[in-house]
Protein backbone atom coordinates (compact mmCIF):
# COMPACT_ATOMS: atom_id res chain seq x y z
CA UNK A 1 0.00 0.00 0.00
CA UNK A 2 1.05 3.55 -0.65
CA UNK A 3 2.01 5.38 2.52
CA UNK A 4 3.77 8.27 0.80
CA UNK A 5 3.94 11.37 2.98
CA UNK A 6 3.36 9.49 6.22
CA UNK A 7 5.47 10.68 9.13
CA UNK A 8 8.22 8.31 10.35
CA UNK A 9 6.18 7.76 13.50
CA UNK A 10 3.08 6.78 11.54
CA UNK A 11 5.15 4.52 9.35
CA UNK A 12 6.82 2.84 12.34
CA UNK A 13 3.42 2.36 13.93
CA UNK A 14 2.17 0.92 10.64
CA UNK A 15 5.03 -1.56 10.54
CA UNK A 16 4.53 -2.63 14.16
CA UNK A 17 0.82 -3.08 13.58
CA UNK A 18 1.52 -5.00 10.36
CA UNK A 19 3.93 -7.40 12.13
CA UNK A 20 1.63 -7.89 15.09
CA UNK A 21 -1.42 -8.61 12.97
CA UNK A 22 0.51 -11.08 10.79
CA UNK A 23 1.89 -12.79 13.89
CA UNK A 24 -1.66 -13.29 15.15
CA UNK A 25 -2.70 -14.87 11.85
CA UNK A 26 0.34 -17.17 11.88
CA UNK A 27 -0.41 -18.21 15.45
CA UNK A 28 -4.08 -18.87 14.70
CA UNK A 29 -3.20 -20.89 11.60
CA UNK A 30 -0.67 -23.08 13.39
CA UNK A 31 -2.09 -23.55 16.87
CA UNK A 32 -4.78 -26.18 16.08
CA UNK A 33 -2.25 -28.19 14.07
CA UNK A 34 0.31 -27.89 16.82
CA UNK A 35 -2.19 -29.17 19.36
CA UNK A 36 -3.07 -32.13 17.17
CA UNK A 37 0.61 -33.09 16.93
CA UNK A 38 1.03 -32.49 20.65
CA UNK A 39 -1.71 -34.98 21.55
CA UNK A 40 -0.28 -37.49 19.08
CA UNK A 41 3.21 -37.45 20.63
CA UNK A 42 2.08 -37.38 24.27
CA UNK A 43 2.30 -40.79 26.00
CA UNK A 44 -1.17 -41.88 27.14
CA UNK A 45 -0.38 -41.81 30.86
CA UNK A 46 0.73 -38.17 30.62
CA UNK A 47 -2.25 -37.09 28.50
CA UNK A 48 -4.57 -37.56 31.44
CA UNK A 49 -2.01 -37.23 34.23
CA UNK A 50 -0.64 -33.78 33.45
CA UNK A 51 -3.77 -31.81 32.68
CA UNK A 52 -3.70 -29.23 29.92
CA UNK A 53 -0.08 -28.34 29.18
CA UNK A 54 1.40 -26.58 26.17
CA UNK A 55 4.28 -29.03 26.04
CA UNK A 56 4.31 -32.62 27.39
CA UNK A 57 7.20 -33.52 29.68
CA UNK A 58 7.89 -36.64 27.62
CA UNK A 59 7.25 -37.33 23.92
CA UNK A 60 6.89 -40.57 21.99
CA UNK A 61 6.38 -41.76 18.42
CA UNK A 62 4.73 -45.02 19.54
CA UNK A 63 1.28 -43.94 18.37
CA UNK A 64 2.54 -43.45 14.84
CA UNK A 65 4.23 -46.85 14.84
CA UNK A 66 1.07 -48.59 16.02
CA UNK A 67 -1.14 -46.81 13.49
CA UNK A 68 1.17 -47.69 10.63
CA UNK A 69 2.01 -51.20 11.77
CA UNK A 70 -1.13 -52.60 13.37
CA UNK A 71 -4.07 -51.04 11.51
CA UNK A 72 -5.53 -50.80 7.99
CA UNK A 73 -4.16 -47.32 7.87
CA UNK A 74 -1.59 -47.93 5.07
CA UNK A 75 -4.48 -49.10 2.86
CA UNK A 76 -6.43 -45.92 3.38
CA UNK A 77 -3.33 -43.95 2.59
CA UNK A 78 -2.62 -45.80 -0.67
CA UNK A 79 -6.27 -45.59 -1.78
CA UNK A 80 -6.41 -41.87 -1.11
CA UNK A 81 -3.19 -41.30 -3.04
CA UNK A 82 -4.59 -43.21 -6.05
CA UNK A 83 -7.98 -41.49 -5.96
CA UNK A 84 -6.59 -37.99 -5.38
CA UNK A 85 -3.93 -38.24 -8.09
CA UNK A 86 -6.36 -39.85 -10.54
CA UNK A 87 -8.91 -37.12 -9.92
CA UNK A 88 -6.38 -34.30 -10.04
CA UNK A 89 -4.94 -35.47 -13.35
CA UNK A 90 -8.35 -36.12 -14.92
CA UNK A 91 -9.76 -32.78 -13.83
CA UNK A 92 -6.70 -30.82 -14.91
CA UNK A 93 -6.80 -32.34 -18.41
CA UNK A 94 -10.55 -31.84 -18.84
CA UNK A 95 -10.54 -28.35 -17.33
CA UNK A 96 -7.56 -27.25 -19.43
CA UNK A 97 -9.51 -28.09 -22.59
CA UNK A 98 -12.79 -26.55 -21.43
CA UNK A 99 -11.11 -23.51 -19.86
CA UNK A 100 -9.25 -22.97 -23.12
CA UNK A 101 -12.48 -23.21 -25.13
CA UNK A 102 -14.18 -20.65 -22.90
CA UNK A 103 -11.29 -18.22 -23.03
CA UNK A 104 -10.56 -18.41 -26.79
CA UNK A 105 -13.72 -19.18 -28.74
CA UNK A 106 -16.67 -16.94 -29.29
CA UNK A 107 -19.78 -18.99 -29.79
CA UNK A 108 -23.43 -18.43 -29.21
CA UNK A 109 -23.86 -20.91 -26.35
CA UNK A 110 -20.89 -19.56 -24.36
CA UNK A 111 -22.91 -17.55 -21.83
CA UNK A 112 -25.36 -20.45 -21.22
CA UNK A 113 -22.44 -22.87 -20.78
CA UNK A 114 -20.85 -20.58 -18.19
CA UNK A 115 -24.15 -20.16 -16.41
CA UNK A 116 -24.68 -23.92 -16.44
CA UNK A 117 -21.23 -24.52 -14.94
CA UNK A 118 -22.00 -21.98 -12.22
CA UNK A 119 -25.36 -23.65 -11.64
CA UNK A 120 -23.74 -27.03 -10.95
CA UNK A 121 -22.19 -25.45 -7.85
CA UNK A 122 -25.67 -25.17 -6.32
CA UNK A 123 -26.59 -28.86 -6.54
CA UNK A 124 -26.84 -30.31 -3.02
CA UNK A 125 -24.51 -33.28 -3.22
CA UNK A 126 -26.47 -35.32 -0.67
CA UNK A 127 -29.33 -35.39 -3.15
CA UNK A 128 -27.18 -36.94 -5.86
CA UNK A 129 -25.57 -39.74 -3.87
CA UNK A 130 -28.54 -42.11 -3.90
CA UNK A 131 -29.21 -41.74 -7.66
CA UNK A 132 -25.50 -42.13 -8.38
CA UNK A 133 -25.41 -45.28 -6.30
CA UNK A 134 -28.33 -46.60 -8.33
CA UNK A 135 -26.83 -45.68 -11.70
CA UNK A 136 -23.39 -47.03 -10.85
CA UNK A 137 -24.50 -50.39 -9.53
CA UNK A 138 -25.14 -52.05 -12.94
CA UNK A 139 -21.84 -50.58 -14.24
CA UNK A 140 -19.89 -52.25 -11.46
CA UNK A 141 -18.61 -48.86 -10.31
CA UNK A 142 -19.91 -49.10 -6.75
CA UNK A 143 -17.24 -49.94 -4.19
CA UNK A 144 -14.50 -49.22 -6.72
CA UNK A 145 -11.79 -46.58 -6.76
CA UNK A 146 -12.46 -45.96 -10.47
CA UNK A 147 -16.06 -45.03 -9.70
CA UNK A 148 -14.91 -42.63 -7.01
CA UNK A 149 -12.38 -41.02 -9.39
CA UNK A 150 -15.07 -40.52 -12.06
CA UNK A 151 -17.50 -38.89 -9.63
CA UNK A 152 -14.82 -36.63 -8.13
CA UNK A 153 -13.64 -35.63 -11.59
CA UNK A 154 -17.14 -34.57 -12.62
CA UNK A 155 -17.65 -32.63 -9.38
CA UNK A 156 -14.40 -30.72 -9.52
CA UNK A 157 -14.44 -30.01 -13.25
CA UNK A 158 -16.69 -26.89 -13.21
CA UNK A 159 -14.70 -24.94 -10.66
CA UNK A 160 -11.40 -26.05 -12.22
CA UNK A 161 -12.72 -24.84 -15.58
CA UNK A 162 -13.25 -21.34 -14.14
CA UNK A 163 -9.77 -21.48 -12.69
CA UNK A 164 -8.16 -22.59 -15.97
CA UNK A 165 -10.18 -20.09 -17.98
CA UNK A 166 -8.82 -17.35 -15.78
CA UNK A 167 -5.26 -18.62 -16.30
CA UNK A 168 -5.70 -18.73 -20.09
CA UNK A 169 -7.06 -15.17 -20.10
CA UNK A 170 -3.64 -14.10 -18.86
CA UNK A 171 -1.86 -15.41 -21.96
CA UNK A 172 -1.89 -13.12 -25.02
CA UNK A 173 -3.88 -14.48 -27.96
CA UNK A 174 -1.21 -13.20 -30.37
CA UNK A 175 1.08 -16.07 -29.33
CA UNK A 176 -1.09 -18.83 -30.71
CA UNK A 177 -2.16 -16.73 -33.68
CA UNK A 178 1.51 -16.47 -34.60
CA UNK A 179 1.92 -20.23 -34.19
CA UNK A 180 -1.11 -20.89 -36.35
CA UNK A 181 0.17 -18.57 -39.08
CA UNK A 182 3.39 -20.60 -38.96
CA UNK A 183 1.33 -23.65 -39.87
CA UNK A 184 0.33 -25.20 -36.55
CA UNK A 185 -3.22 -26.43 -36.14
CA UNK A 186 -5.08 -24.96 -33.18
CA UNK A 187 -4.52 -28.06 -31.08
CA UNK A 188 -0.79 -28.09 -31.92
CA UNK A 189 -0.47 -24.45 -30.94
CA UNK A 190 -2.34 -25.18 -27.71
CA UNK A 191 -0.08 -28.10 -26.91
CA UNK A 192 3.26 -26.59 -27.94
CA UNK A 193 2.86 -22.89 -27.22
CA UNK A 194 0.05 -22.25 -24.78
CA UNK A 195 0.13 -25.22 -22.39
CA UNK A 196 3.80 -24.78 -21.46
CA UNK A 197 2.99 -21.19 -20.49
CA UNK A 198 0.02 -22.35 -18.41
CA UNK A 199 2.05 -24.92 -16.45
CA UNK A 200 1.88 -22.87 -13.21
CA UNK A 201 -1.87 -22.60 -13.69
CA UNK A 202 -2.17 -26.30 -14.32
CA UNK A 203 -0.03 -26.96 -11.28
CA UNK A 204 -2.30 -24.79 -9.15
CA UNK A 205 -5.39 -26.57 -10.45
CA UNK A 206 -3.79 -29.95 -9.90
CA UNK A 207 -2.96 -29.12 -6.30
CA UNK A 208 -6.32 -27.55 -5.65
CA UNK A 209 -8.18 -30.62 -6.90
CA UNK A 210 -5.80 -33.01 -5.15
CA UNK A 211 -6.57 -31.41 -1.78
CA UNK A 212 -10.30 -31.41 -2.53
CA UNK A 213 -10.28 -35.11 -3.44
CA UNK A 214 -8.09 -35.91 -0.43
CA UNK A 215 -10.75 -34.43 1.89
CA UNK A 216 -13.97 -35.67 0.32
CA UNK A 217 -16.02 -37.60 2.83
CA UNK A 218 -19.70 -38.08 1.88
CA UNK A 219 -19.35 -39.81 -1.49
CA UNK A 220 -16.56 -42.03 -0.28
CA UNK A 221 -18.62 -42.91 2.77
CA UNK A 222 -21.60 -43.96 0.63
CA UNK A 223 -19.91 -45.54 -2.39
CA UNK A 224 -17.15 -47.52 -0.69
CA UNK A 225 -17.91 -50.46 1.56
CA UNK A 226 -14.81 -52.72 1.59
CA UNK A 227 -12.33 -51.92 4.30
CA UNK A 228 -9.43 -52.26 1.86
CA UNK A 229 -10.88 -49.72 -0.56
CA UNK A 230 -11.63 -46.97 1.94
CA UNK A 231 -10.07 -43.59 1.43
CA UNK A 232 -8.53 -41.65 4.24
CA UNK A 233 -11.53 -39.66 5.48
CA UNK A 234 -13.75 -42.75 5.63
CA UNK A 235 -11.02 -44.85 7.19
CA UNK A 236 -10.27 -42.21 9.75
CA UNK A 237 -13.93 -41.80 10.68
CA UNK A 238 -14.42 -45.54 11.21
CA UNK A 239 -11.13 -45.43 13.08
CA UNK A 240 -12.38 -42.63 15.30
CA UNK A 241 -15.52 -44.54 16.24
CA UNK A 242 -13.64 -47.82 16.71
CA UNK A 243 -10.87 -46.40 18.86
CA UNK A 244 -12.77 -43.52 20.39
CA UNK A 245 -10.89 -43.82 23.65
CA UNK A 246 -7.44 -43.95 22.12
CA UNK A 247 -6.61 -40.27 21.66
CA UNK A 248 -3.01 -40.98 20.75
CA UNK A 249 -3.73 -43.31 17.83
CA UNK A 250 -6.60 -41.18 16.58
CA UNK A 251 -4.56 -37.99 16.47
CA UNK A 252 -1.52 -39.81 15.08
CA UNK A 253 -3.68 -41.03 12.20
CA UNK A 254 -5.01 -37.52 11.71
CA UNK A 255 -1.49 -36.07 11.60
CA UNK A 256 -0.48 -38.64 8.97
CA UNK A 257 -3.57 -37.72 6.93
CA UNK A 258 -2.46 -34.10 6.98
CA UNK A 259 1.03 -34.56 5.64
CA UNK A 260 0.41 -35.18 1.89
CA UNK A 261 -2.22 -32.47 1.54
CA UNK A 262 -0.05 -29.91 3.34
CA UNK A 263 3.08 -30.80 1.38
CA UNK A 264 1.23 -30.57 -1.90
CA UNK A 265 -0.37 -27.32 -0.94
CA UNK A 266 2.90 -25.75 0.20
CA UNK A 267 4.32 -26.51 -3.25
CA UNK A 268 1.50 -24.91 -5.23
CA UNK A 269 0.00 -22.11 -3.11
CA UNK A 270 2.39 -19.54 -4.63
CA UNK A 271 1.15 -20.33 -8.15
CA UNK A 272 -2.44 -20.07 -7.06
CA UNK A 273 -2.08 -16.38 -6.21
CA UNK A 274 0.30 -15.72 -9.11
CA UNK A 275 -1.94 -17.48 -11.60
CA UNK A 276 -5.07 -15.74 -10.44
CA UNK A 277 -3.25 -12.41 -10.61
CA UNK A 278 -1.92 -13.03 -14.11
CA UNK A 279 -5.32 -14.24 -15.16
CA UNK A 280 -6.70 -10.72 -15.30
CA UNK A 281 -9.15 -10.99 -12.45
CA UNK A 282 -11.74 -8.94 -14.19
CA UNK A 283 -14.97 -10.78 -13.61
CA UNK B 1 -14.36 -16.79 -8.94
CA UNK B 2 -11.86 -14.83 -10.93
CA UNK B 3 -12.37 -14.27 -14.59
CA UNK B 4 -15.84 -15.60 -15.03
CA UNK B 5 -17.34 -13.60 -17.84
CA UNK B 6 -21.02 -14.27 -17.41
CA UNK B 7 -21.92 -12.11 -20.33
CA UNK B 8 -19.92 -13.40 -23.25
CA UNK B 9 -19.18 -10.72 -25.82
CA UNK B 10 -21.04 -10.88 -29.09
CA UNK B 11 -19.03 -12.64 -31.74
CA UNK B 12 -17.15 -9.97 -33.68
CA UNK B 13 -17.62 -9.45 -37.37
CA UNK B 14 -19.81 -11.93 -39.20
CA UNK B 15 -17.87 -15.03 -40.08
CA UNK B 16 -18.54 -17.91 -42.36
CA UNK B 17 -20.07 -20.55 -40.12
CA UNK B 18 -18.63 -23.83 -41.23
CA UNK B 19 -19.48 -27.00 -39.38
CA UNK B 20 -15.87 -27.21 -38.29
CA UNK B 21 -15.80 -23.81 -36.68
CA UNK B 22 -19.11 -24.50 -34.95
CA UNK B 23 -17.98 -27.87 -33.62
CA UNK B 24 -14.53 -26.76 -32.47
CA UNK B 25 -15.40 -25.22 -29.08
CA UNK B 26 -17.65 -28.18 -28.29
CA UNK B 27 -14.83 -30.61 -28.99
CA UNK B 28 -12.76 -28.92 -26.30
CA UNK B 29 -15.70 -28.67 -23.91
CA UNK B 30 -16.94 -32.21 -24.43
CA UNK B 31 -14.93 -34.18 -21.82
CA UNK B 32 -16.03 -31.81 -19.06
CA UNK B 33 -19.63 -31.57 -20.23
CA UNK B 34 -20.04 -35.32 -20.74
CA UNK B 35 -18.71 -36.04 -17.24
CA UNK B 36 -21.01 -33.45 -15.71
CA UNK B 37 -24.00 -34.77 -17.65
CA UNK B 38 -23.33 -38.37 -16.57
CA UNK B 39 -22.51 -37.80 -12.93
CA UNK B 40 -24.47 -34.67 -12.04
CA UNK B 41 -27.28 -34.01 -14.49
CA UNK B 42 -28.66 -37.54 -14.86
CA UNK B 43 -28.52 -38.15 -11.07
CA UNK B 44 -30.16 -34.76 -10.53
CA UNK B 45 -33.08 -35.70 -12.75
CA UNK B 46 -33.40 -39.09 -11.03
CA UNK B 47 -33.21 -37.27 -7.66
CA UNK B 48 -35.99 -34.87 -8.68
CA UNK B 49 -38.04 -37.95 -9.60
CA UNK B 50 -37.40 -39.36 -6.10
CA UNK B 51 -38.91 -36.21 -4.57
CA UNK B 52 -42.36 -37.21 -5.85
CA UNK B 53 -42.12 -40.87 -4.86
CA UNK B 54 -41.90 -43.01 -1.79
CA UNK B 55 -38.36 -44.36 -1.83
CA UNK B 56 -37.68 -46.02 1.50
CA UNK B 57 -34.97 -48.61 1.47
CA UNK B 58 -36.20 -50.28 4.65
CA UNK B 59 -39.73 -50.46 3.30
CA UNK B 60 -39.51 -51.65 -0.33
CA UNK B 61 -43.23 -52.39 -0.64
CA UNK B 62 -44.25 -48.85 0.10
CA UNK B 63 -43.07 -47.53 -3.25
CA UNK B 64 -44.89 -45.37 -5.70
CA UNK B 65 -45.84 -41.91 -6.83
CA UNK B 66 -46.97 -39.65 -3.99
CA UNK B 67 -47.28 -36.33 -5.79
CA UNK B 68 -46.63 -33.33 -3.57
CA UNK B 69 -47.09 -35.22 -0.31
CA UNK B 70 -43.42 -34.81 0.66
CA UNK B 71 -43.61 -31.07 0.13
CA UNK B 72 -46.74 -30.82 2.27
CA UNK B 73 -44.92 -32.78 4.95
CA UNK B 74 -41.98 -30.37 4.74
CA UNK B 75 -44.33 -27.42 5.24
CA UNK B 76 -45.42 -28.96 8.55
CA UNK B 77 -42.00 -30.31 9.54
CA UNK B 78 -40.82 -28.31 12.54
CA UNK B 79 -37.31 -29.73 12.32
CA UNK B 80 -37.13 -28.44 8.75
CA UNK B 81 -38.00 -24.89 9.78
CA UNK B 82 -35.52 -24.92 12.61
CA UNK B 83 -32.85 -26.38 10.32
CA UNK B 84 -33.59 -23.59 7.83
CA UNK B 85 -33.08 -20.97 10.53
CA UNK B 86 -29.89 -22.70 11.66
CA UNK B 87 -28.67 -22.84 8.05
CA UNK B 88 -29.08 -19.07 7.72
CA UNK B 89 -27.22 -18.42 10.96
CA UNK B 90 -24.46 -20.95 10.16
CA UNK B 91 -23.98 -19.56 6.64
CA UNK B 92 -24.11 -15.89 7.56
CA UNK B 93 -21.82 -16.11 10.60
CA UNK B 94 -19.26 -18.30 8.79
CA UNK B 95 -19.26 -16.14 5.68
CA UNK B 96 -19.07 -12.83 7.56
CA UNK B 97 -16.09 -13.91 9.65
CA UNK B 98 -14.30 -15.68 6.79
CA UNK B 99 -14.71 -12.69 4.52
CA UNK B 100 -13.54 -9.94 6.88
CA UNK B 101 -10.68 -11.95 8.35
CA UNK B 102 -9.71 -13.04 4.81
CA UNK B 103 -9.84 -9.43 3.57
CA UNK B 104 -7.66 -8.35 6.50
CA UNK B 105 -5.13 -11.07 5.72
CA UNK B 106 -5.06 -10.14 2.03
CA UNK B 107 -4.43 -6.47 2.87
CA UNK B 108 -1.60 -7.50 5.22
CA UNK B 109 0.02 -9.66 2.53
CA UNK B 110 -0.41 -6.95 -0.12
CA UNK B 111 3.02 -5.48 0.47
CA UNK B 112 6.54 -6.76 0.34
CA UNK B 113 8.30 -7.68 3.55
CA UNK B 114 11.06 -9.97 4.63
CA UNK B 115 10.01 -13.63 4.82
CA UNK B 116 6.74 -12.99 2.99
CA UNK B 117 6.87 -16.30 1.09
CA UNK B 118 7.14 -18.32 4.29
CA UNK B 119 4.46 -16.33 6.13
CA UNK B 120 2.13 -16.68 3.16
CA UNK B 121 2.63 -20.44 3.02
CA UNK B 122 1.87 -20.73 6.75
CA UNK B 123 -1.24 -18.56 6.86
CA UNK B 124 -2.72 -20.34 3.83
CA UNK B 125 -2.04 -23.74 5.39
CA UNK B 126 -5.43 -24.31 7.07
CA UNK B 127 -7.00 -24.57 3.65
CA UNK B 128 -4.87 -27.63 2.90
CA UNK B 129 -6.27 -29.37 5.97
CA UNK B 130 -9.03 -31.75 4.84
CA UNK B 131 -12.26 -30.09 5.94
CA UNK B 132 -13.59 -33.03 7.94
CA UNK B 133 -10.23 -33.17 9.70
CA UNK B 134 -10.47 -29.52 10.64
CA UNK B 135 -13.84 -30.46 12.16
CA UNK B 136 -12.30 -33.30 14.16
CA UNK B 137 -9.38 -31.13 15.25
CA UNK B 138 -11.67 -28.44 16.62
CA UNK B 139 -13.94 -31.02 18.22
CA UNK B 140 -10.83 -32.20 20.09
CA UNK B 141 -9.74 -28.63 20.91
CA UNK B 142 -13.17 -28.02 22.46
CA UNK B 143 -13.05 -31.28 24.40
CA UNK B 144 -12.12 -30.47 28.01
CA UNK B 145 -10.28 -33.77 28.48
CA UNK B 146 -7.58 -33.18 25.86
CA UNK B 147 -8.26 -29.68 24.52
CA UNK B 148 -7.29 -26.31 26.00
CA UNK B 149 -10.16 -24.14 24.73
CA UNK B 150 -12.76 -24.79 27.47
CA UNK B 151 -10.14 -24.12 30.13
CA UNK B 152 -9.01 -20.89 28.49
CA UNK B 153 -12.54 -19.66 27.88
CA UNK B 154 -13.29 -20.41 31.52
CA UNK B 155 -10.20 -18.55 32.67
CA UNK B 156 -11.27 -15.55 30.58
CA UNK B 157 -14.66 -15.63 32.26
CA UNK B 158 -16.48 -16.47 29.01
CA UNK B 159 -17.61 -19.87 30.26
CA UNK B 160 -19.04 -20.54 33.70
CA UNK B 161 -17.27 -23.91 33.83
CA UNK B 162 -14.67 -25.58 31.55
CA UNK B 163 -17.33 -27.63 29.72
CA UNK B 164 -17.51 -28.60 26.08
CA UNK B 165 -19.49 -25.95 24.20
CA UNK B 166 -20.47 -28.64 21.67
CA UNK B 167 -22.72 -30.12 24.34
CA UNK B 168 -24.36 -26.81 25.20
CA UNK B 169 -27.45 -26.15 23.02
CA UNK B 170 -27.01 -22.40 23.26
CA UNK B 171 -23.35 -22.39 22.19
CA UNK B 172 -22.86 -25.55 20.14
CA UNK B 173 -23.12 -23.86 16.73
CA UNK B 174 -20.00 -21.82 17.49
CA UNK B 175 -17.96 -25.03 17.34
CA UNK B 176 -18.56 -25.83 13.64
CA UNK B 177 -18.50 -22.10 12.81
CA UNK B 178 -15.06 -21.74 14.40
CA UNK B 179 -13.73 -24.75 12.46
CA UNK B 180 -15.26 -23.44 9.24
CA UNK B 181 -13.84 -19.94 9.69
CA UNK B 182 -10.36 -21.21 10.51
CA UNK B 183 -10.43 -23.43 7.46
CA UNK B 184 -12.01 -20.90 5.06
CA UNK B 185 -10.06 -17.67 5.70
CA UNK B 186 -7.27 -18.57 3.23
CA UNK B 187 -9.71 -19.02 0.36
CA UNK B 188 -10.91 -15.43 0.64
CA UNK B 189 -7.41 -14.17 1.31
CA UNK B 190 -6.03 -15.86 -1.81
CA UNK B 191 -8.78 -14.60 -4.10
CA UNK B 192 -8.73 -11.05 -2.74
CA UNK B 193 -4.93 -10.92 -2.76
CA UNK B 194 -4.93 -12.00 -6.41
CA UNK B 195 -7.47 -9.29 -7.22
CA UNK B 196 -5.43 -6.65 -5.34
CA UNK B 197 -2.24 -7.60 -7.16
CA UNK B 198 -3.96 -7.34 -10.52
CA UNK B 199 -4.81 -3.64 -10.03
CA UNK B 200 -2.50 -1.75 -12.39
CA UNK B 201 -0.36 0.83 -10.58
CA UNK B 202 -1.21 3.38 -13.25
CA UNK B 203 -4.76 3.43 -11.93
CA UNK B 204 -3.50 4.85 -8.62
CA UNK B 205 -1.18 7.28 -10.37
CA UNK B 206 -3.95 8.51 -12.64
CA UNK B 207 -6.28 8.90 -9.70
CA UNK B 208 -3.62 10.82 -7.77
CA UNK B 209 -3.05 13.17 -10.73
CA UNK B 210 -6.80 13.78 -10.82
CA UNK B 211 -6.47 14.94 -7.23
CA UNK B 212 -8.02 11.93 -5.51
CA UNK B 213 -7.14 11.62 -1.81
CA UNK B 214 -6.33 8.34 -0.06
CA UNK B 215 -9.95 7.56 0.66
CA UNK B 216 -11.11 8.44 -2.87
CA UNK B 217 -8.36 6.23 -4.32
CA UNK B 218 -9.36 3.37 -2.06
CA UNK B 219 -13.01 3.76 -2.99
CA UNK B 220 -12.74 4.37 -6.72
CA UNK B 221 -9.77 2.18 -7.53
CA UNK B 222 -9.32 -0.56 -4.90
CA UNK B 223 -12.97 -1.22 -4.13
CA UNK B 224 -14.05 -0.83 -7.75
CA UNK B 225 -11.51 -3.44 -8.78
CA UNK B 226 -12.34 -5.77 -5.91
CA UNK B 227 -16.10 -5.80 -6.28
CA UNK B 228 -16.49 -8.15 -9.26
CA UNK B 229 -14.14 -10.74 -7.76
CA UNK B 230 -15.47 -10.37 -4.25
CA UNK B 231 -19.09 -10.63 -5.39
CA UNK B 232 -18.52 -13.83 -7.32
CA UNK B 233 -16.39 -15.28 -4.51
CA UNK B 234 -19.06 -14.48 -1.93
CA UNK B 235 -21.72 -15.99 -4.18
CA UNK B 236 -19.81 -19.25 -4.59
CA UNK B 237 -18.83 -19.42 -0.92
CA UNK B 238 -22.34 -18.75 0.38
CA UNK B 239 -23.74 -21.55 -1.72
CA UNK B 240 -20.88 -23.77 -0.75
CA UNK B 241 -21.19 -23.10 2.99
CA UNK B 242 -24.98 -23.49 2.91
CA UNK B 243 -24.51 -26.86 1.17
CA UNK B 244 -21.71 -27.97 3.47
CA UNK B 245 -22.81 -30.43 6.13
CA UNK B 246 -19.53 -32.31 6.72
CA UNK B 247 -18.38 -30.20 9.67
CA UNK B 248 -21.73 -30.51 11.42
CA UNK B 249 -21.98 -34.25 10.75
CA UNK B 250 -18.45 -34.80 12.08
CA UNK B 251 -18.57 -32.42 15.06
CA UNK B 252 -22.08 -32.55 16.50
CA UNK B 253 -24.24 -34.75 14.27
CA UNK B 254 -26.85 -31.98 14.42
CA UNK B 255 -27.14 -32.06 18.19
CA UNK B 256 -27.45 -31.21 21.00
CA UNK B 257 -31.25 -31.18 20.78
CA UNK B 258 -31.14 -30.32 17.08
CA UNK B 259 -29.50 -26.95 17.77
CA UNK B 260 -26.82 -27.40 15.11
CA UNK B 261 -28.95 -29.23 12.57
CA UNK B 262 -28.65 -27.43 9.23
CA UNK B 263 -30.45 -28.46 6.04
CA UNK B 264 -27.61 -30.52 4.51
CA UNK B 265 -26.98 -32.43 7.75
CA UNK B 266 -30.74 -32.94 8.15
CA UNK B 267 -30.97 -34.27 4.57
CA UNK B 268 -28.00 -36.51 5.29
CA UNK B 269 -29.72 -37.89 8.38
CA UNK B 270 -33.01 -38.52 6.56
CA UNK B 271 -31.26 -40.15 3.59
CA UNK B 272 -28.61 -42.27 5.24
CA UNK B 273 -29.82 -42.88 8.78
CA UNK B 274 -33.55 -43.20 8.05
CA UNK B 275 -32.92 -44.35 4.46
CA UNK B 276 -35.89 -42.29 3.23
CA UNK B 277 -34.61 -41.06 -0.12
CA UNK B 278 -37.95 -39.65 -1.26
CA UNK B 279 -38.26 -37.19 1.61
CA UNK B 280 -34.54 -36.41 1.48
CA UNK B 281 -34.84 -35.56 -2.23
CA UNK B 282 -37.81 -33.29 -1.62
CA UNK B 283 -35.84 -31.49 1.11
CA UNK B 284 -32.90 -31.20 -1.29
CA UNK B 285 -35.14 -29.63 -3.92
CA UNK B 286 -36.25 -26.98 -1.46
CA UNK B 287 -32.62 -26.23 -0.62
CA UNK B 288 -31.75 -26.14 -4.33
CA UNK B 289 -34.61 -23.72 -5.02
CA UNK B 290 -33.55 -21.37 -2.21
CA UNK B 291 -29.93 -21.36 -3.37
CA UNK B 292 -31.02 -20.72 -6.94
CA UNK B 293 -33.06 -17.68 -5.89
CA UNK B 294 -30.10 -16.44 -3.90
CA UNK B 295 -27.73 -16.86 -6.85
CA UNK B 296 -30.02 -14.88 -9.15
CA UNK B 297 -30.33 -12.15 -6.54
CA UNK B 298 -26.55 -11.82 -6.08
CA UNK B 299 -25.82 -11.83 -9.83
CA UNK B 300 -28.36 -9.03 -10.24
CA UNK B 301 -26.82 -7.07 -7.35
CA UNK B 302 -23.38 -7.57 -8.81
CA UNK B 303 -24.45 -5.95 -12.07
CA UNK B 304 -25.81 -2.91 -10.20
CA UNK B 305 -22.81 -2.61 -7.88
CA UNK B 306 -20.44 -2.56 -10.81
CA UNK B 307 -22.09 0.52 -12.25
CA UNK B 308 -22.26 2.19 -8.83
CA UNK B 309 -18.50 2.46 -8.30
Amino acid sequence: MVVAGASPFARRFGTVFHRLALALYVLAALFPLYWLIKIAVTPTDLLFGEGIRLWPSRATLDNFGEVLGATDFPWYFANSVIVSFGTAIGVTLAASLSGYALSRFTFRAKAPVLFFLLLTQIFPLVMLIAPIYRLMTPLGLVDSLTGLILVYTAYNAPFATFLMQSFFEGIPKELEEAAMIDGCTRFQSLRRVILPLTLPGMGATLGFVFTAAWSELLFALMLISSETKMTFPVGLLTFVSKFSVDWGQMTAAAVLALIPACLFFALIQRYLVQGLTAGAVKG
Amino acid sequence: MAGIALNAPEGGPARRRTFRSLAEPWTYLSPTLVLIALFMLVPLVVGIGFAFQNVQILNPFKRGFVGLAHFEAIWQDRIFWRALGNTLWWTFASLFLQFFLGLGLALLLWREFKGKKLVQAIVFLPWAVPSFLSGLTFAWLFNPVVGPLPHWLHALGLLAAPDNILGDPALAMWGPITANVWWGIPFFAITILAALQSIPNEMYEAAAIDGAGTWARFRHVTIAYLIPTVAITILLRTIWIANFGDLIVVMTGGGPAGQTQILPSYIFTIAFRKLDFGYASALSMVLLGLLFLYAILILEMRKRLRSAF
